[in-house]
């Protein structure tokens, strides 16, 4: 990836993107599709949209999934 | 920014071990309610303490203290299951729907603990970094210095003076969202607004002058 589609990609805004209270929200039931082998993104397009965004609720995307994983 | 889609009402039948858990952790006063506290607790406790090993190579937080997080992230996390256990639907299995609220205490906590020993002090506006930040080299892309300068005027003279102030924290200083958050006493979501509305001026600007010319997504 040149550097030009770098900063391309970080400037990037999705629409459809939800924001943090409202990912964070559901992130419990994102993450149980995600366990149970749903396609999360497809039935949260927003959420999926933010989370590729935002790098502090992706980590807590990985946080409970790690979570739950060992549940 | 768009709002959440619910696929289909999210109420449903709760799983036997969720059940369990709400029946238990809604009984009265005695000690089948204190047991499954204390379970929950435990388990509070376990998932805090490996989320703060896990995080332990991207904060400064360190040793008794980092473990410090852990057992009070859990201790305000059960603290908040208890008083909303009646809003839990049983749109995920109920230990899920808990685990999160540890993840969360776990995220805020460390964002405030970033400020006891901060490698970047507030409002430090090391614009020298802005290259390595954005990924643009001006020593092997013609255009970029062109393009940082671009950046750095949408920043002067298009943003508030409270989101030049975030933007610049957080993308050129690169002070983590959660702990600008804390310190600003703003939540996570006000801070990522501010940088999502930042972004799309300064890419608008860029296309504006050719060195982008995608419409992007938000034109759509």
């Amino acid at each position: 990836m040149s550097e030009l589609e770098r900063l391309d990609r970080f400037l990037r805004t999705d629409p459809r993107d939800v924001g943090c209270e409202e990912a964070m929200a559901v992130l419990h039931i994102y993450v149980e599709l995600t366990v149970t082998g749903e396609d999360a993104a497809e039935r949260y397009p927003g959420v999926a949209a933010h989370l590729a965004a935002c790098g502090p609720c992706d980590e807590d995307l990985t946080g409970l999934l790690t979570a739950v994983s060992g549940a | 920014m768009a709002t959440v889609e619910l696929a289909e009402p999210t109420e449903r039948e709760l799983d036997a071990e969720s059940a369990d858990w709400v029946r238990r952790l809604s009984a009265g006063d005695g000690s089948g309610r204190r047991e499954a506290e204390g379970e929950l607790h435990a388990r509070l406790v376990r998932i805090a303490l490996a989320e703060v090993n896990r995080r332990s190579g991207s904060t400064a937080v360190t040793g008794p203290e980092l473990t410090d997080v852990a057992h009070q992230a859990a201790d305000d996390a059960m603290l908040a299951i208890v008083a909303k256990l009646k809003d839990f639907r049983g749109e995920s299995r109920f230990i899920t729907w808990a685990y999160r609220f540890v993840i969360l205490e776990v995220s805020a906590k460390l964002g405030r603990h970033y400020w006891r020993n901060p490698p970047v002090v507030l409002d430090a506006g090391q614009w020298e970094n802005l290259p390595d930040r954005l990924g643009i080299n001006p020593e092997q892309h013609a255009e970029a210095a062109s393009i940082l300068a671009e950046v750095r005027r949408v920043v002067q003279d298009e943003l508030t003076a409270h989101q030049r102030r975030i933007f610049v924290a957080v993308v050129v200083d690169g002070i983590p969202l959660d702990a600008l958050a804390a310190r600003l006493s703003l939540q996570r979501n006000a801070v990522y607004k501010v940088i999502f509305d930042a972004r799309r001026k300064i890419r608008r600007a860029l296309v504006a002058k050719g060195y982008l010319d995608d419409p992007g997504l938000e034109q759509l």
